[in-house]
């Protein structure tokens, strides 16, 4: 892809939003953006609660004016010092938090509200689509009172669906449900990621819920963008302490190459090491995308084979920085030979003396665990 | 013994001006109650207000500054003559411009808590779902507040209904034109008539108990909010 088609088909946001400082709260809140947002894939963006993120999705979709700045989604100009579009006429899909859905129609007379008004004629079959994608077929003659949280939510992400949206977005769609029914939505995330090519903006607190589908991760923080970019090497920054926590710890993508039936375990191979994780019956050359969480990495000088630990991975540190707290530091390690893949380990400052870790080290990550995304 | 033709007349005359008041309230207290639910201005309040003021008002007052307004020389009848309309007091019309003012709240105030329960979010809802501002007014707000409308229209109804002190200040007591049921029970009540006077009395009693009993039992929804004022 040319320089200018990427540019033609990503999301640059320059903007601000100024929210005047509302009864409860002191003061006004400001959020600044300055970033181009690829125009395909998952984006998520994290942040704590009040970091201004639902506040940048508003602004996206029309609902909240910008105050100064442009807006571009894939070539056209949805908001500049000119004109601003206003929000039914830009192709967005949103899905509120809290499943908010037209209590006076049934749950086929959302949807057909929503292709009525979509941006271009959806046939029937389309709809059908749509239906089956989210698994809607037999609800469609309830109304919104009568479906669980799970399935509301399902309907109005089908719903936003049907407008034909050439961006997505989502505010927490899953922070209203409890973890059953999170586990019932996320499923059909991932076929509209897998299966629509549009891009999605995600908004979320919590940063384990979307691991798995975020292909970008911007990171959030009192309206100001601490991190923004593909999601493995902002997952591998150590410069944004204290923001994730103890979320923190960086993302391996890698293939299934080997599995040993006598002790449950297959091999993953990534680029500059491998991994051995429990068999949970991958396939063969399955692609993985694993998580090792910074707490679950330990490091030593030597490798210790007198130890329960599965994976030992030869690295070197590359970087030290400061934690949040004040006790703890944050490593960041190459592994491999050319280092191409990074993980970040967090440890405690005495320790970082003690073994005298300073870039360039070599050391052994021993990574207590490792969750498979998918 | 039963109705008279006169108070049939009267029955049909309180009828008509209660249809076209509620008609005309309809039209002009949809777009009012609309702006008081949504507004942040700094007329909110007095605005509100002016439209509650028959609700703690004597009619008699109120019937008193619209026979000025509407006379020779004020205000309405100024315009009302320029216009070529003549004058309004003591006519049909004059007592709809009464009861347009004297019934406003009972209309208003439905429409404006129903309006304000449905919130923004149905509304932002509808907008990224590409409905304009008509089309989310007409396809969502209008269904939404259904139960509103009909008790904006029910109480406007009947408080026109029941209209006497405003009725009387203006529009006095000619028959056929502005005798109204209310005169009309009072005239008889005056004429010491007080079997016809039971008659039309109990009719009022009863018809305004069903239609209370009507309101009271729809079913409570969101966006019911037509009787939390009054009740």
């Amino acid at each position: 892809m040319t320089a200018a088609a990427t540019l033609n088909s990503a999301i640059i946001a320059d903007f601000s939003v100024r929210l005047p400082g509302s009864k409860h709260e002191a003061g006004s809140f400001d959020l600044r953006v300055d970033e181009r947002l690829p125009g395909a894939g998952v984006t998520v963006v994290f942040g704590a609660s009040g970091c201004g993120k639902t506040t940048l999705l508003r602004a996206l979709a029309g609902l909240q004016p910008i105050e100064s700045g442009y807006l571009r989604v894939k070539g056209e100009t949805w908001h500049d010092e000119k004109e601003s579009l206003p929000a039914h006429r830009r192709p967005v899909g949103y899905v509120f938090q809290e499943a908010s859905l037209f209590e006076h129609l049934t749950a086929a007379g959302n949807l057909e509200f929503a292709r009525k008004r979509a941006a271009a004629t959806v046939n029937e079959q389309e709809v059908q689509d749509v239906i089956a994608l989210l698994g809607l077929g037999d609800l469609l003659q309830q109304r919104p009172q009568q479906l669980s949280g799970g399935e509301r939510q399902r309907l109005s992400i089908a719903r936003s669906l049907l407008i034909k949206p050439e961006l997505l977005l989502m505010d927490e769609p899953l922070a209203a449900l409890d973890q059953t029914r999170k586990q019932e939505i996320l499923p059909y995330l991932d076929r509209i990621r897998a299966e629509l090519k549009i891009p999605m903006i995600y908004v979320t607190h919590a940063l384990d819920e979307v691991t798995r589908l975020a292909d970008h991760l911007m990171i959030l923080s009192q309206g100001r963008v601490r991190a923004c970019g593909p999601i493995r090497e902002v997952l591998a920054r150590i410069d944004v302490p204290g923001i994730l926590g103890e979320e923190a710890g960086a993302i391996v993508e890698g293939r299934v190459t080997e599995r040993d039936s006598e002790w449950h375990l297959i091999r993953v191979d990534f680029e500059g090491g491998q991994l051995w994780l429990r068999d949970s019956g991958e396939a063969m050359g399955q692609q993985l995308r694993v998580r090792t969480l910074a707490r679950d990495i330990s490091l030593s000088l030597e490798a210790d084979q007198a130890s329960s630990i599965l994976n030992r991975l030869p690295a070197e540190v590359a970087a030290i920085a400061e934690d949040a707290d004040p006790a703890m530091a944050l490593v960041q390690l190459l592994v491999g030979a050319p280092g191409e893949t990074r993980l970040v380990a967090r440890i405690s400052r005495r320790s970082v003396a003690q073994l005298a870790l300073s870039p360039g080290k070599p050391v052994w990550a021993q990574i207590k665990s490792v969750a498979v995304l998918y | 013994m039963g109705f008279s033709a006169a108070d049939w007349a009267a029955i049909s005359l309180s009828l008509q001006l209660a249809a076209v008041t509620t008609l005309i309230l309809l039209m002009l207290g949809t777009p009012l109650a609309w702006w008081l639910a949504r507004t942040r201005s700094r007329l909110k309040g007095p605005v509100a207000s002016i439209v509650a003021l028959p609700l703690v008002l004597p009619p008699t007052v109120l019937g008193f500054y619209l026979l000025v307004a509407m006379g020779p020389n004020g205000p309405i009848g100024g315009l009302t003559q320029s216009l070529g309309l003549g004058s309004l007091p003591f006519t049909f019309w004059g007592l709809v411009v009464g009861s347009v003012c004297y019934s406003m709240p009972f209309v208003v105030q439905p429409l404006q808590n129903s309006f304000a329960s449905i919130g923004e979010r149905p509304l932002e809802m509808a907008a990224t779902l590409r409905a304009g501002p008509w089309d989310r007014f007409l396809h969502v707000v209008l269904p939404l507040a259904r139960p509103g409308f009909l008790s904006a229209s029910v109480l406007g109804f009947a408080h026109t209904l029941g209209e006497f002190g405003v009725v009387l200040m203006i529009g006095g007591n000619i028959p056929g034109q502005t005798r109204v049921l209310s005169v009309q029970i009072y005239d008889h009540v005056e004429a010491l008539d007080y079997g016809q006077a039971h008659w039309l009395a109990g009719a009022m009693v009863l018809f305004s108990f069903l239609v209370l009993l009507f309101l009271y039992s729809i079913p409570a929804r969101r966006g019911d909010a037509g009787l939390r004022f009054s009740a």
